[in-house]
């Protein structure tokens, strides 16, 4: 049985817009010390997902389904058996970590709650343990800096005080949502492969929720990427990075800027992702999908294995996908960066390695790949 | 910290200087004097009067008498229309009353309205919620001198329950009302603040932390989210005193409690120039002591204030 397990999970939120359906009928599973990547677009589902584990979600979303962690049903659990299992069993690391923190409180008092109210320590006793552990995050000197308030640390020292507050009772799964998206890229390398070293030491499974595939393919075993909702495609890093077999996998690789095409043009997915409120009866995809035929706009694609450990949902043909090209739109490189919002570029010569396994077409952090996948 | 409280005293002294002479001048524009009625004096008599409290002199001659009387020895003079008490004596009479039911109003004011705003934040859109807004609007759009009469009505004629106005030290039964008539908007200004800024905390992201790190709702609300979600309260308090003292005009007038209040009210009818210096001296000094006291608070509050 997976640590966690996740069935036909749905998240919907009462909106005065009406019902957003950000969550649609996901399945998924963790193993006991695996790292699985969730990939996708902003507004693609993947935090709410990640809130509904957390029993989080905003006041006026209701998720139904099954979440179970090591044999417990927690969707939708009391509060009561909610709040034994956050921080003890389960932590979240949030994206923003300008804002995540107490901002009136102390960084060691805010830490310090965490083991005095799963561990019972003694305040003196807990204080010292959440030192040692931001020396782990390596903060240097940890016992002066503890005692200052969040705004004195860097956005960079922030997000490692938010992870060595996650892991202060050494959880069975660490969600990392978007960790590194708010900080510089310099700062995200760092970040990843501290998360990395902290995951091979204290042994826990991680979901790793990102927009980023860079980051997935420096530290996810497996991925799954998800579009409007829905897992698209699902299988271990290299085959997905290797083989995307989904148009809109293949779209999220093809984006990412290459330093081997030397040029000015960036590519992107023309188009922008589907309105929750009112999801179209077929694929979500299909408006902004290459390889869309009839069939596209009339039937939802269900998710079916195709080989060992993947998956996938789309009506046309995977051979068809693989050969065909991608007729994405090149635009100029300011246009293409709004286009994509969010999307972190900084300077593609940073992003850069040789010999890579999984193709060439890696934007993130290189340099923090384990040794295996060099 | 210390030297800003000393910084901040060190500005005090000029402003209220500057009070002192303002209002001291605009009282002496104003048609009319002390001695100036109905039926008027003989102007020997009148002469003689003025002659007396200086009265006769220039104007900036008699500023500085009073602002020298006020700076070396304390004395902010006799009052014109009771020649046998001096200012000291007036407001040492009437300010302890206003001060205690102002006091307790105020504490009122602040306990209920947060507690009040928090519980219906924290039960967004229920009937409790809508309780506590009902409440608030409907106490806000009562003036106290409204709400006086129907609370003498409700429980002096009809319930019979309380004294309908004077004041003793022994008997808190004569403070209720006053404490009421003069507490109860500010409570629902007050509610109505911590309502909005608790909710806008509670959805913040540092609240969301606290709740992943597996804390009961009850310590998520008192440790992380209280001290934000009263910072605008805190910013409310200091106006807000020093318009609950003034504002007991209405209630010295309606209850006959002898407050500061309604020496403040008379001496400007009678042009009693000392009384009324005398009080305005007093609110404006309570109201620079509030603002200190506020910033003080908020330091105490928010790390990223430093002075």
């Amino acid at each position: 049985m997976a640590l966690l397990d996740i069935n036909n999970l749905n998240v919907t939120f009462n909106t005065n817009d009406g019902q957003v359906h950000a969550v649609n009928g996901i399945d998924l599973s963790l193993e006991r010390g695996e790292t699985l990547g969730i990939v996708g677009e902003s507004g693609s589902g993947k935090s709410q997902l990640a809130f509904s584990i957390m029993g989080l979600l905003a006041k006026n979303g209701r998720a139904d389904g099954s979440i179970s962690f090591d044999g417990q049903e927690i969707l939708n659990a009391p509060l009561k058996t909610l709040n034994r299992i956050r921080a003890e069993h389960i932590a979240m690391i949030f994206q923003d970590p300008m804002t995540s923190l107490n901002p009136y409180m102390r960084v060691s008092d805010q830490m310090a709650e965490v083991l005095m109210l799963h561990h019972g320590l003694s305040k003196s006793a807990a204080v010292a343990e959440s030192v040692r552990m931001l020396d782990a995050v390596r903060i240097p000197d940890a016992k002066g800096r503890a005692r200052l308030y969040p705004h004195e640390f860097s956005g960079g020292m922030r997000q490692r005080v938010m992870i060595a507050m996650a892991l202060l009772c050494k959880p069975d799964v660490l969600i990392a949502d978007e960790p590194t998206t708010a900080l510089d890229v310099t700062v995200q390398a760092q970040i990843m492969k501290l998360l990395a070293d902290l995951q091979a030491e204290f042994g826990m499974a991680m979901m790793l929720i990102t927009h980023d595939l860079g980051v997935v393919a420096g530290s996810c075993e497996r991925v799954v990427v998800m579009y409007g909702g829905r897992v698209r495609e699902e299988g271990g890093t290299d085959a997905i990075f290797v083989d995307p077999t989904h148009p809109y996998t293949k779209g999220l690789l093809a984006a990412i800027p290459r330093v081997d095409q030397k040029g000015d043009k960036l590519s992107a997915i023309p188009g922008s992702p589907p309105n929750m409120s009112n999801p179209p009866p077929g694929c979500a995809f299909e408006p902004r999908c290459d390889f869309a035929f009839d069939l596209c706009s009339l039937k939802r694609p269900a998710l079916t294995p195709f080989a060992s450990g993947r998956t996938r949902a789309c009506h046309a043909e995977i051979d068809v996908v693989r050969a065909g090209p991608t007729h994405h739109t090149d635009l100029p490189m300011e246009a293409a960066a709004d286009e994509m919002g969010q999307m972190d570029i900084g300077d593609p010569d940073e992003h850069i390695t040789e010999g890579l396994t999984v193709g060439p077409a890696t934007a993130g952090t290189p340099q923090e790949l384990p040794d295996d996948k060099r | 910290m210390f030297g800003f409280i000393l910084r901040r005293i060190g500005v005090a002294i000029p402003t209220l200087l500057l009070l002192i002479v303002a209002s001291f001048l605009l009282m002496h524009m104003a048609p009319g004097g002390p001695f100036t009625q109905e039926r008027a004096l003989p102007p020997q008599v009148l002469a003689n009067i003025n002659a007396k409290y200086g009265l006769d002199q220039p104007v900036l001659v008699q500023l500085w008498n009073y602002l020298s009387g006020v700076i070396f020895h304390f004395d902010f003079g006799p009052s014109f229309e009771y020649p046998d008490r001096t200012v000291n004596q007036v407001i040492a009479a009437g300010f302890p009353v206003t001060l205690t039911y102002g006091l307790i109003s105020f504490l009122f004011a602040v306990l209920v309205g947060c507690a009040l705003g928090t519980a219906a934040a924290i039960r967004h859109n229920s009937w409790l919620d809508y309780l506590a807004v009902g409440i608030s609007i409907g106490a806000q759009v009562l003036p106290n001198f409204v709400m006086a009469p129907i609370l003498v009505l409700l429980f002096t004629f009809t319930l019979g329950w309380l004294p309908g106005g004077g004041w003793s030290w022994s008997d808190p039964s004569f403070w209720i009302m006053p404490v009421i008539a003069l507490s109860t908007s500010y409570m629902a200004s007050i509610a109505r603040i911590t309502r909005a800024s608790m909710l806008e905390v509670l959805s913040s992201n540092h609240i969301r932390t606290a709740r992943a790190k597996g804390l009961p709702e009850r310590k998520v609300i008192l440790r992380h989210a209280l001290k934000p979600a009263l910072l605008p309260v805190i910013s409310y308090l200091g106006p807000a005193f020093v318009s609950m003292i003034t504002g007991s005009v209405v209630i010295d007038m309606y209850f006959s409690t002898g407050g500061i209040g309604k020496s403040f009210v008379d001496s400007a009818l009678n042009r009693d120039y000392a009384v009324m210096m005398g009080v305005t001296i007093l609110i404006g000094a309570l109201t620079i002591l509030f603002s200190l006291v506020v910033d003080i608070l908020y330091a105490w509050i928010d790390p990223k204030i430093r002075y």
